[in-house]
């Protein structure tokens, strides 16, 4: 990048708050991807709307790519910048705004941790259900960006269902605020449905306006563990089949199981070969018979062993447990590819078992877990990219599992997003019309293609996969 | 153009810095909320242990050329280790950023500052328990004799960092004890479980008092304490800032001097070196000579708050009878905590000291700056960490801070004069709290 062009960007934000050493810019090279890395230009914390409004109009001049960063927690690489240009970091605006009672909303800047949302309107008696695994790192405006999900998801919903109102600066400098602290709004297209979920392609999130809903007075948490992952996957749709819509519903393997224990030290047990987490909220009432339910439909199909907690403290180190089994996974081999392949809720038992004989027959190591009541897994392979040979193996496998999960009536990415690493398969998943009108809608808002370019949208398709049956 | 210096760097960093250890980290950024140094600089990555890790990589890999930022992400690194029990893969950061420094130290010329203040510690006084000693007797005439007054009055102290004059206002009063050399395991004492005294050279000069108490402590629950007179400074300083070898040698020394089956315990009261020497046994694994002893020793190594629990301080404790009335917290030792993962025990102690109340403070668990000799080579963010540890003791307002480790205790203290509060709170090691209220309650 040239001189005078830096130059300009401190003129904007203030020397210190521009981040170009070597260090500093190989720190922003990277999210929790892995394989890709790639170095941007400039880093640049901007303090107020203002201030990326200058900065987007100087890169819509020059066009300089943008990419807009939380904590660097994406795992479809969608944060890496992989075209060059400017980082965008939010870490000087990470206020909340406001806190509206009257209309059970929260309004705060992209920066906010997503955890301090949540401590923050539980100790105002409200809730804010999403919380996706990275919770205690992740920002509000990088959930938001990608639509995260979490352990909540069955029963509450995801990012989107929570996003009332956002300001947006738009790739031209214009800026545009859609929603507002409404329960109804029909006027016109729905441009924050659009923008939650856009990756960074569309705008840069300045403000987001959060519905709230009260905090449940009760919750409890149960596990079940199982002889085999079918029993588990087939307690998981018996469960959804009897009316039973629980908080969380997520589901561990043995290898998930061993790596999170060498961890945590909680003591799940070491001869069992899944195990399910269960958890309902609501009045006591209802969460005692609930889950009392779930327990006994977990006995009836054969669990092992199944305990309640026996404590919140214990509740939450089982979820804490949950929560780091993708970066615990990371103690068996020097590196692990996660897939985000989401099935209908009653396809789970199928789908466990598909990634189980894809495993065997590109003899590559996976292990799954993930939120089995909302059919979301992650099966997450155990590999070596320094192993070409096997990388190519565990690309196939997870080609196939793609392919799998999409015949099954599902979709190549539930939660994470489509980032540069899922783009060459978006078009199997939404078609050619699909792609296309992605690609009309891009072009329309961003026709200098300086908004996170390379994302969703891939250079290459890749061919579908022929499956022969049989196999 | 990469010049020599340039290409010994990354030859360096390859024949030091473990790769499989930095393929361990899948880079999930888990560890970013425990870092000090991310929080202190709002987040920036550059200072965070995925930062350094990726940085690693690429010096190895030479997608970096050594530089000045390169260098100082390195340096601002606490080496507290907060990371490791924040991390799901159980990355061995510790023993990174350790290779790390060793790779540096191999091509680096130092800053003349820098290299003052290792010359000083690691050649002389950390390496030799004598000139420690000498260097203490120093300390102790200059306190004694007036001259701390006169120095003070004329500002001879100006000439120095404002840190440094700092940390020479929070110097121990140093006692003057004959006893100091004596062996007691010539004391006929009944026998109930007998434990060897690492002393540590910093808790064996500045801190004599300190030392005697825990003695003192360790006999009135009944165990029978040794001095082994051979012992050195157990390495810790040199090992965290990339003298490890010299660490490591001193590591031999001390295991041979605490080789003995009569020993139950090998004790500690300071935390940075409580964890090194439970580290003996990963520096030493591939020494033939040395690995099975070595892992006896680190088996046997123990702090002191856990053995006093042991052997029943808990129970002592519960029979005095006061009124709770004044807030006692603790401040977590980095390593004591994150390397032992140690922090329940000294807790549990002060939850029973009759007359007392525990309160946690706020983020206890955070480092407080001092780290070692950092707060010496880093003290602009040493002094930005610290600010942030006081404005927490500031809400709380106990009468009383303990700490674990004298470096955390030497910080603590320059905190409190900073805020002006030393009239209204003490900072204390937690044995000298605990030999004070055992004292006051007859117990």
């Amino acid at each position: 990048m040239e001189e005078h062009i830096k130059k300009r960007f401190s003129e904007i934000v203030g020397a210190q708050h521009i981040k170009s050493s070597q260090a500093q810019l190989l720190a922003y090279s990277y999210d929790a991807t892995a394989n890709f890395q790639s170095t941007p230009d400039l880093v640049i914390s901007p303090e107020n709307l203002e201030e990326i409004i200058e900065i987007v109009k100087l890169c819509s001049k020059e066009s300089i790519p943008i990419i807009s960063r939380g904590s660097g927690t994406n795992l479809a690489a969608g944060t890496v910048p992989t075209q060059g240009g400017i980082v965008i970091l939010f870490n000087r605006m990470n206020q909340i705004v406001e806190l509206d009672k009257a209309n059970l909303t929260i309004t705060v800047q992209p920066g906010v941790i997503t955890q301090v949302i949540s401590n923050y309107v539980e100790q105002n008696g409200l809730f804010y259900p999403p919380d996706p695994s990275s919770m205690k790192i992740s920002t509000i405006g990088g959930n938001v960006s990608e639509n995260s999900g979490g352990l909540r998801g069955l029963k509450y919903g995801v990012t989107k269902d929570y996003v009332r109102a956002l300001t947006v600066v738009l790739p031209n400098g214009s800026v545009l605020k859609t929603g507002g602290k409404l329960a109804k709004d029909v006027a016109g297209y729905d441009l924050t449905s659009l923008l939650v979920g856009s990756e960074g392609t569309l705008g840069i999130i300045t403000e987001i306006t959060l519905k709230l809903i009260p905090l449940p007075v009760h919750k409890k948490t149960g596990i079940a563990y199982f002889h085999s992952l079918e029993d588990a996957a087939e307690t998981v749709s018996a469960i959804i089949a009897d009316k039973i819509i629980p908080v969380t519903l997520e589901f561990m393997d043995r290898g998930t199981m061993d790596a999170v224990e060498d961890f945590m030290k909680i003591g799940l047990p070491k001869d069992a070969e899944a195990m399910l987490l269960m958890e309902q909220d609501g009045d006591v009432e209802l969460v005692e018979r609930d889950l009392q339910n779930m327990i006994d439909i977990a006995i009836e199909k054969g669990a092992k062993s199944t305990a309640i907690a026996a404590s919140a403290e214990e509740a939450d180190l089982l979820k804490t447990g949950r929560r780091a089994a993708l970066s615990a996974l990371a103690r068996k081999r020097p590196t692990t590819i996660l897939e985000d392949a989401t099935v209908p809720r009653s396809e789970i038992a199928n789908m466990v078992r598909a990634i189980q004989a894809i495993a065997k027959k590109y003899n590559v190591q996976i292990s799954t877990f993930g939120h089995a009541g909302d059919g979301n897994l992650h099966p997450t392979c155990l590999t070596d990219v320094r192993d070409l040979e096997e990388m190519n193996r565990v690309e196939q496998a997870l080609e196939e599992i793609f392919h799998v999960a999409i015949s099954l009536g599902g979709t190549i990415t539930g939660e994470h997003g489509v980032g540069e690493m899922k783009a060459p398969y978006l078009e199997w998943k939404i078609g050619e019309s699909g792609i296309q009108l992605m690609r009309q809608i891009k072009q329309a808002v961003d026709p200098l293609n300086i908004m996170n370019p390379g994302k969703v949208f891939a250079k290459e398709k890749k061919m579908r996969l022929v499956i022969q049956h049989g196999e | 153009m990469v010049s020599e210096l340039q290409q010994r760097m990354q030859d360096s960093f390859r024949e030091h810095v473990n790769e499989e250890y930095i393929m361990d980290c899948m880079r999930c950024g888990f560890c970013l909320p425990a870092c000090p140094t991310y929080l202190a600089t709002n987040q920036d990555e550059t200072h965070s242990p995925r930062g350094r890790i990726a940085l690693m990589k690429a010096m190895r890999e030479g997608d970096v050329v050594w530089d000045g930022s390169v260098e100082e992400a390195f340096d601002v690194c606490l080496g507290c280790r907060a990371c490791e029990p924040a991390c799901p893969a159980g990355v061995q950061y510790g023993a990174l950023i350790e290779e790390t420094r060793v790779a540096i130290q191999h091509v680096k010329p130092q800053s003349l500052k820098e290299k003052g203040i290792r010359n000083v510690a690691f050649n002389h006084l950390f390496a030799d328990q004598k000139k420690m000693a000498t260097t203490v007797k120093l300390v102790q005439f200059y306190q004694k004799s007036g001259l701390q007054k006169i120095t003070r009055k004329i500002g001879f102290l100006e000439l120095f960092p404002p840190f440094m004059k700092e940390m020479e206002s929070v110097l121990p009063i140093i006692e003057t004890n004959k006893n100091k050399n004596k062996n007691t395991a010539s004391l006929p004492i009944p026998r109930k479980i007998n434990v060897a005294f690492f002393t540590g050279c910093l808790m064996d000069t500045l801190f004599q008092e300190t030392n005697r108490k825990t003695i003192a402590l360790l006999e009135r629950l009944g165990a029978q304490v040794f001095i082994p007179k051979e012992q050195q400074c157990c390495g810790a300083l040199h090992g965290h800032s990339g003298e490890l070898a010299k660490g490591v040698q001193n590591a031999r020394i001390n295991i041979d001097a605490f080789d003995s089956d009569e020993y139950d315990y090998i004790v500690n009261n300071a935390g940075g070196c409580g964890a090194f020497l439970s580290e003996y046994e990963k520096h030493l694994h591939s020494d033939k000579l040395y690995n099975e002893k070595a892992s006896g020793f680190s088996k046997k190594t123990i702090d002191i708050s856990s053995l006093l629990i042991k052997l029943g301080m808990s129970e002592l404790l519960k029979k005095g009878i006061a009124e709770s009335n004044s807030i006692v917290t603790y401040q977590d030792s980095c390593h004591l905590r994150n390397v032992n993962r140690v922090f329940l025990e000294p807790r549990l102690l002060l939850q029973d000291v009759p007359g007392f109340e525990y309160k946690e403070l706020i983020d206890a668990e955070s480092c407080c700056g001092s780290a070692g000799i950092y707060n010496l080579l880093q003290p602009e963010m040493a002094k930005r960490i610290l600010d942030a540890k006081m404005k927490g003791v500031k809400d709380l307002q106990p009468a009383v801070i303990v700490t674990s480790n004298p470096g955390c205790l030497m910080q603590m203290q320059v905190g409190v004069q900073r805020e002006g509060l030393e009239k209204e709170m003490k900072v204390l090691h937690i044995v000298d709290f605990l030999f004070d209220v055992v004292e006051k309650n007859k117990l």
